[in-house]
């Protein structure tokens, strides 16, 4: 019986290796080796390569463009005038010049455009947008250090030097103009929602307060979140350090119970429907939603300081309406277009002399008095801006203090 | 003793008990049809939000909870939402490319698997259900490292090839079950009768495998239509109908969207509808 | 399984020796052309992909200055080891649980409407009540989502209503929660669990049920102990799409979810859509295959099939 019973135990626990199991593992082996080293050959080129690849003279390159009759306009949600689905601005354009707009609200955050349209312009292809709207971050760095967008003509922009308010002309992180102009500057502060918040809200501290538990929402883009962080415990964030940055990291975390999600731009949409009490906002949004009926909402400047941001259009390489585009941006920049996108977009708009014509012509003395579309001194004091990094891995480990708080 | 006929179950199905053998106290059990009832109304009301908000007249071009009234102009403006109807129509151009082209390539494999014996039968058998199992996050991501360092431009092309690749394995998985149920009795009696194996496969098998080819172009087409994951991974800069409608409901659904779902959901009933009666007016036929 | 190729005729006593592959594809070459074609779409496509990821994940770099192969086996460590710096090892579990408890909502949603269909309705009907249960299939699966994340907001009308009869307070919510993101997703996969739980429950014999009946059994006996074990076949297929469908999915999470709800699947399509970090995003999408395969497999051994391809 034991003798059995050994045999039935080794019949049990061995594996069977016949001839041909083992021909197919060999082969299956070696030809997994086999791939393997083919593909450790491969890589994945990066972004800087390109930067050096290209050197093109610019005033030949305008010089033999040819003008075309489309326009193809990629730009963030709820930044444009819009009429039950009609863009005004844009059949002004259209009217005006011939050139029908394609005109696509695809930006939702920068970081994820541009990994997006990033491999396509390494590898020198059409992004399928003459025209793109980025916030001057990181990513606007890139692109055009990259030299994934092109110089701008500024002999065809003549409206920009009568009309651009000095601080969008010459911005730090774009000298001299010579890849973006400024499509919008913005304020990013505090949202919230008057009927359903217990109480008066007036700053970051509170944030933190447990009557808000559940009702808070911030923003998932590492750059706004981490300044909002860094504003919240009085450091100036453009000569932070690492150190501060881990300080804000941790009162973001406490921040965190009351925090009911981090979203992108549909932070407005949750506030709208009272999913959220008290949010991050940008102040444009804001002011849309109440024009649109959402009269509980209040955009606030919190005690600690508001962020102020720019966005610029750009012309990316082997675009194919590069003229197209040029003209809109010197069509944008005339008191009349600016002021008839910007009494409905609410930011901070780049062009003073729209203010007479919003409130003369328009009529809409709300937006053309408002400090925070046409900013006074006192508004000036508290506004910072974003910091600017210097290198990748300056950005990676902001990135990597930052991100565990979004991804809880 | 049940005196119930019991034929051969061949279709599977319960002969129905003849009524004088129904025991006399039938207590009525209501739990079971009030739960089903219940949890298809609550699986069907996104369908009807879906509809009848389609209608709703909102001053912007987002939808909103308040019923503003009754409307028909985003159905009559379809095409304003820039990006919207071009989304539509690379979902329908990609889906039925890769349903033709999956049938083309699947047949003959599953013909292969079904039929045959031979070399990498297992392998490949192993990797077809691989192909079905594996989640579409890993599928997506690979194909994507794959594209990356192959230096392949994302784009149509890709998603194209991503979409053949998985309605390979769903139109491979139908066409075995066919033939594993016809049998090759048909084929047998071809050859007993002269007929070269590909005069067999031309006139006997293909015409048998009409209808599953049909219904696994149908699986195919609904697939790849409502393909969101693997496709945001390759798709680089095009954008399909599912992608569209996740990236605008982060920050409000325009209507129209809510008008091609829609149209697409009353296509696909008055498909069903009429499949279904079709197969009714066949059988009473026979 | 019948063959149309000619065999060679076994040779009495002893084994027919392996012949070489040559030999086979010279003496019948239909089965290998007609798998052509497919097979090759498959390898390079599929597996080749599939191995490719493994490979990115072992490169290093950055998006500016571009990947190569190192074999950094070292990334596995940073991700899931003791001092890793990110969450990944929490929202691996997290998709794991969320995956699990949506299948078993579905199992137990799905097997009384299943069940529903397959007794207790006259079989001119069956089809018709499938096709509703199929119905919601016909809508793209986001609109779905969205239309619930639409209706379950707290100004909403399900809220709104359950407020007006007093069923709940003023502070509760739904979105946000883990219960939505389950909801969700049990109910995107409602149907792969009904559909083959019906249709193992229409294979049953009628006979059996009645047999266990004449036995004396109870209806809950007969349940339990009859219909129930018969129709292991048709749980078993549908725990496995459901739950290797949950567990990836990043939809329901990122439109119901909220703070904590971070799972894998959105880490993943992060680290690759928005921060480019390529290796380690294919070191996270290699993870979650080998879990759910480990998960696979010894799910297979416990349904007691060697060959897990037949319960599909």
């Amino acid at each position: 019986m034991g003798e059995f019973d050994r045999a039935r135990f080794r019949g049990l626990t061995e594996s069977r290796m016949s001839r041909r199991s083992l021909l197919r593992g060999a082969l299956a082996g070696a030809g997994g080796i086999a791939m393997a080293a083919t593909l450790a050959g491969c890589s994945i080129p990066g972004a800087k390569a390109n930067a050096a690849a290209q050197q093109v003279d610019w005033a030949a390159f305008w010089k033999h463009q040819k003008p075309t009759r489309q326009l193809n306009f990629a730009n963030w949600p709820l930044y444009i005038d819009q009429d039950k689905g009609k863009y005004p601005s844009l059949q002004l354009f259209t009217k005006a010049t011939g050139i029908a707009v394609d005109y696509q609200q695809v930006i939702q955050n920068n970081a994820p455009f541009y990994a997006t349209v990033a491999p396509q312009l390494r590898a020198h292809q059409d992004i399928g947008y003459d025209l793109v709207v980025m916030t001057n971050g990181w990513e606007l760095t890139e692109m055009i250090d990259n030299g994934f967008v092109m110089q701008l003509d500024h002999s065809r922009l003549p409206n920009f030097a009568k009309y651009a308010a000095d601080t969008v002309k010459n911005p730090p992180y774009d000298p001299g103009n010579k890849h973006s102009l400024t499509w919008q500057t913005g304020f990013t502060g505090i949202a919230y929602n008057k009927k359903l918040a217990p109480k008066k809200v007036t700053g970051f501290h509170d944030l933190l307060d447990p009557a808000f538990k559940g009702r808070v929402s911030m923003m998932n883009d590492n750059t706004e979140l981490g300044h909002a962080g860094l504003l919240a415990i009085g450091v100036e964030p453009t000569t932070s350090t690492a150190a501060d940055w881990r300080r804000a990291a941790a009162w973001l975390k406490k921040v965190q119970p009351n925090v009911a999600g981090y979203y992108d731009q549909s932070y407005i949409d949750k506030i709208q429907n009272g999913d959220t009490w008290l949010t991050q906002a940008w102040s444009g949004d804001v002011f849309q939603a109440q024009a649109n009926g959402a009269t509980d909402l209040e955009f606030v400047i919190p005690a600690e300081g508001q962020m102020v941001w720019h966005d610029n259009m750009l012309i990316p390489m082997q675009a194919q309406n590069a003229l197209s585009a040029l003209r809109w941006m010197d069509f944008y920049y005339t008191p009349e277009i600016a002021g008839t996108v910007e009494d409905w977009v609410n930011y901070v708009c780049p062009v003073p002399a729209a203010k007479d014509y919003i409130l003369h012509e328009l009529d809409d003395p709300d937006v053309a008095n408002s400090p925070l579309v046409f900013p006074d001194a006192a508004v000036d004091k508290v506004t910072h801006n974003f910091r600017v990094f210097q290198s990748y891995d300056e950005y990676e480990e902001w990135n990597s203090i930052f991100n565990p708080v979004i991804q809880a | 003793m049940s005196a119930v006929m019991t034929d051969a179950p061949a279709t599977g199905r319960a002969p129905e008990p003849m009524r004088a053998n129904r025991p006399p106290k039938q207590r009525k059990r209501p739990f079971l049809p009030i739960f089903f009832w219940v949890f298809l109304l609550i699986t069907l009301l996104p369908i009807a939000t879906m509809v009848i908000y389609s209608f709703n007249d909102t001053p912007t071009n987002r939808i909103t909870f308040h019923w503003h009234g009754f409307t028909l102009y985003w159905y009559q403006n379809l095409t304003q939402v820039q990006g919207l109807p071009q989304a539509f129509l690379l979902s329908v151009a990609i889906a039925i490319l890769s349903a033709v082209i999956s049938i083309v390539l699947g047949v003959p494999l599953s013909m292969a698997l079904e039929r045959y014996r031979f070399f990498g039968k297992s392998a490949i058998s192993a990797t077809v259900f691989a192909d079905i199992a594996a989640p579409s996050i890993v599928v997506g991501a690979a194909s994507l490292s794959f594209f990356l360092s192959t230096s392949i431009p994302l784009g149509f092309w890709t998603v194209l090839i991503v979409h053949i690749t998985f309605n390979l394995a769903y139109v491979v998985v139908v066409i075995r079950a066919r033939l594993s149920g016809t049998g090759t009795q048909l084929e047998q009696a071809a050859g007993d009768l002269g007929a070269t194996p590909w005069v067999a496969f031309t006139k006997v098998t293909l015409p048998l495998l009409v209808p599953g080819m049909i219904a696994a172009g149908a699986l195919a087409l609904a697939m790849s239509i409502d393909d969101y994951v693997i496709t945001s991974f390759v798709a680089g800069p095009a954008v399909t109908f599912p992608l569209f409608v996740y990236g605008a409901a982060k920050v409000g659904l325009p209507p129209q969207v809510l008008c091609f779902g829609t149209i697409i959901f009353v296509i696909g009933l008055l498909v069903m509808l009429l499949n279904g009666w079709l197969t009714r007016r066949g059988q009473r036929m026979r | 399984m019948t063959t149309l190729a000619p065999r060679a005729p076994a040779l009495s006593g002893a084994p027919a020796p392996s012949p070489g592959l040559k030999n086979r594809i010279r003496r019948n070459p239909a089965p290998y052309l007609l798998a052509l074609a497919g097979g090759a779409w498959l390898l390079v496509l599929f597996v080749i992909p599939l191995i490719s990821g493994l490979a990115v994940s072992l490169m290093s770099g950055n998006p500016q200055d571009g990947y190569t192969f190192t074999w950094n086996w070292a990334v596995y460590g940073q991700l899931f080891g003791p001092g890793a710096a990110t969450n990944d090892w929490l929202f691996l579990g997290r998709a794991i649980f969320y995956g699990a408890t949506a299948t078993v909502v579905t199992i137990l949603v799905g097997f009384p409407m299943a069940y529903f269909i397959a007794f207790r309705v006259k079989p001119q009907w069956k089809n018709a009540l499938l096709l509703l249960v199929m119905l919601s299939f016909l809508v793209s699966f986001v609109i779905r989502t969205d239309m619930w994340a639409f209706l379950l907001s707290d100004q909403g009308p399900v809220l709104t209503a359950l407020r007006g009869i007093h069923l709940i307070g003023k502070g509760f919510h739904i979105l946000g929660t883990d219960a939505a993101v389950i909801g969700g997703m049990a109910y995107n996969d409602l149907a792969f669990m009904v559909l083959p739980i019906y249709v193992a429950l229409e294979r049953i014999d009628p006979r059996l049920v009645e047999a266990s009946a004449d036995l004396y059994g109870r209806r809950s006996a007969t349940f339990f102990h009859t219909v129930l074990p018969l129709t292991r076949s048709g749980i078993f297929a549908g725990i496995l799409l459901v739950f290797i469908d949950s567990a990836g999915d990043p939809v329901s999470p990122s439109l119901l979810g909220g703070t904590h709800t971070y799972t894998i699947g959105q880490a993943i399509q992060d680290a690759y859509l928005t921060n480019q970090q390529y290796n380690v995003a294919a070191a996270l999408s290699t993870v979650l295959m080998i879990v759910l395969g480990v998960i696979l497999f010894a799910y297979a051994r416990i349904a007691g099939t060697d060959n897990i391809e037949d319960l599909v």
